[in-house]
């Protein structure tokens, strides 16, 4: 990992100095149409998120639950793609310059447009990282340098079947911050466990010092305020992409994930 | 694309991560990394375990009912009027296809893991039915996932799954094909992998699937081979198989990759023709990429999105292929081709009149192309086509093509 710090970083080490928890909200790029993701994204910040996943589209989301499986498909019909997720970003960055934002997405888009072309991409547009579901640690070394020598920020999931030789491997190559996957299945599923996030964010505590963000499952203000009470923050993603999907326009999509996040955000300071 | 000087060691691929080359590896998410470790563990430990072996080696004899016959075909030999054509008759097998040898052996991996519930994708439903069938006979809870559209084309097969126990669940999501049932097969799996063990029908899938699959259906190379040197009194000088994802391929050829003078063409389904782009023929009109745990071949478009494939054949219309058919034609040991649509269907037809035996349309690409190649070589030589399973369950889709009601 490179010295210099990037949004990523600040970001985490603002909310730590106040003594707040990071609120990580997940959109699909071009859901609800290309022409109104950035006015969603700038909605996801004026309500209350400390970080935007900006997810990439992709024809077959094997992580994803129904709920964001539909968000993809959706934003595949506008015509969504990588490099549009990266012209969104740049269009963001236009009137955002503090915002994290990272890309979460599949393999094979990055493939598809070539690793390096990937990351000059996310720098040349004002992104901070990536995180890619299906790259374990195993197969994300070149990527990985890539983004480094950029000073841009690689996300890792860790879950609750990760062995401590692995969380010691996976710590070892990410940066930014880690994403602990709260239970086993996909996004959007209801089993949240506390007990076991309390013990796993501890096992994987005495491994780093990264902030350590917990999603899957969390659903409100409540959940998120639970699942980052031993860690540094939530991510939300299902509930804010069936918003978007039951929103009839961009201005009703505004509304109610603005609404949504503006909840989280209240509990998750209160 | 450039051909070996040394002679490779076929036998020490994939790697310990699980690479043919460039291609395979395991890409997943993170969640199913710990249930592949346990599963690579196992196998590695129970492949060289003598005792593991005589059960699967029983299994096969006395259930599958193997060795099966290695048939001169003499009038189909006489139909194409060069080579002889030998047919590897898997559609004998239990079952009705190659996929048994598969499941037989991931059933005894799924037994000595004490999982009780297994799941598998399918396509053209052969191994669904294989795997609901080795489920049935140890007592496992058993859901298969089938894409809408292939529960549509394959009814008599969904409905020996029910009739075997299992829970046949129709995938409506993306082209609702096998990609997609394996899309969801993956979701169960990370939702359930305490107690679940995924029977993948295929050589494709993250490491250790491709060489655990692989290393089950070798027996059918193994068999030829022996009985090659039997019946003619040599190796054989082309093989013939249907490439889909590519397990009863893989099974034919690996037990020869070594032995230079064997030719090898696998069969693609060329659908509406390869040139039209509407097919199901990564190898001769993809690119690689990755998908469904591993890197390979794959049909997709300009932004990395996988595209529709189409092809007469359901257990052929998949947008990937096993890795380590990418590196073997990479390496340019193995030559793959297409047969279209109209050409496996003549290729049916042809094989059911000439010898009275119905193929799966599946195999009846590998018929197609053997046809051709034969016509091509002396009488004095000899091609091993792989029957890879039987056609019953496609009459009803040669009836609809024909215009007739079953």
């Amino acid at each position: 990992m490179t010295e210099e710090q990037n949004r990523i970083d600040r970001r985490f080490a603002k909310l730590r100095s106040e003594g707040r928890k990071a609120l990580v909200t997940y959109i699909v790029a071009g859901d609800g149409g290309l022409e109104n993701t950035v006015d969603l994204m700038h909605q996801l910040v004026a309500s209350g998120s400390d970080l935007i996943e900006l997810g990439v589209p992709f024809s077959d989301p094997m992580a994803e639950g129904p709920v964001i499986q539909k968000g993809h498909e959706r934003a595949l019909e506008h015509k969504s793609s990588l490099r549009k997720c990266l012209a969104l970003v740049k269009e963001f960055r236009g009137k955002d310059a503090d915002t994290p934002v990272i890309l979460m997405g599949y393999a094979n888009p990055i493939e598809k447009m070539g690793a390096e072309a990937f990351a000059d991409g996310l720098k040349e547009a004002g992104a901070d990282g990536a995180l890619t579901v299906d790259l374990p640690a195993e197969e994300a070394g070149p990527l990985n340098e890539l983004l480094n020598a950029r000073n841009l920020r690689n996300i890792f999931l860790l879950t609750p079947t990760t062995s401590d030789q692995r969380i010691a491997q996976i710590t070892e190559l990410a940066s930014g911050f880690v994403y602990y996957v709260s239970l086993k299945g996909v996004t959007g599923a209801g089993h949240l466990d506390l007990d076991s996030v309390r013990e796993n964010l501890a096992r994987i505590r005495r491994h780093t010092d990264l902030p350590l963000c917990v999603g899957f499952g969390i659903k409100d203000g409540a959940s998120a305020k639970a699942v980052s009470a031993d860690g540094d923050g939530a991510v939300v993603g299902s509930v804010l992409v069936s918003a978007v999907g039951e929103s009839a326009d961009g201005a009703a999509a505004k509304d109610r994930v603005g609404a949504l996040v503006s909840e989280m955000r209240t509990v998750l300071d209160s | 694309m450039s051909k070996p000087t040394s002679p490779i060691d076929y036998g020490a691929y994939p790697d310990a991560r699980g690479h043919f080359g460039e291609f395979g590896g395991r890409f997943v998410s993170e969640t199913l990394i710990s249930a592949l470790d346990e599963l690579q563990e196992m196998y590695q430990r129970l492949k060289n375990d003598p005792e593991f072996q005589a059960a699967f080696d029983y299994d096969l004899a006395h259930y599958v009912g193997r060795p099966s016959p290695l048939y001169l075909a003499e009038r189909l030999t006489a139909e194409a009027g060069g080579a002889k054509i030998w047919l590897k008759r898997e559609d004998l097998n239990h079952t009705g296809a190659h996929k048994v040898n598969n499941t037989v052996g991931q059933a005894l991996l799924a037994k000595h893991s004490g999982k009780r519930r297994v799941i598998a994708e399918t396509g053209a439903g052969q191994h669904g039915v294989a795997t609901a069938t080795v489920a049935a006979r140890l007592g496992l809870k058993c859901a298969v996932y089938m894409g809408a559209e292939d529960v549509k084309r394959q009814s008599p097969n969904v409905y020996r799954m029910k009739l075997l126990g299992a829970e046949v669940i129709p995938v409506e999501s993306g082209s609702k094909t096998l990609k997609d049932a394996m899309n969801e097969a993956m979701r169960d799996w990370v939702t359930n992998v305490d107690d679940t063990f995924y029977i993948i029908g295929t050589v494709a899938g993250p490491h250790p699937y491709p060489q655990l699959v692989r290393d089950f259906n070798s027996v059918i190379g193994r068999e030829a081979r022996r009985q090659s040197l039997e019946q003619f009194g040599q190796l054989p000088d082309a093989l013939v198989a249907c490439v889909g994802g590519g397990s009863n391929a893989i099974g034919l050829f690996h037990p020869f990759l070594s032995d230079e003078s064997v030719k090898m063409y696998g069969v693609e389904a060329g659908g509406d023709g390869v040139e039209t782009g509407r097919h199901a023929a990564p190898l001769n009109d993809g690119v690689p990429g990755i998908l469904h745990g591993n890197r390979t071949y794959l049909m997709e478009d300009d932004d990395g999105q996988i595209i529709e494939t189409h092809s007469v054949s359901a257990g052929l219309d998949y947008p990937g292929v096993g890795p380590e058919h990418a590196w073997l034609r990479d390496i340019g040991r193995v030559e793959y081709v297409a047969a279209n649509d109209d050409e496996a269907l003549n290729a049916f037809r042809t094989l059911t009149r000439a010898e009275g035996i119905i193929p799966a349309l599946e195999s009846s690409h590998a018929v197609a192309y053997g046809l051709k190649l034969a016509a091509t070589m002396r009488p004095d030589q000899n091609i091993v086509v792989n029957l890879s399973g039987r056609g019953d369950k496609d009459i009803f889709t040669v009836a609809a093509i024909d215009g007739i009601e079953v």
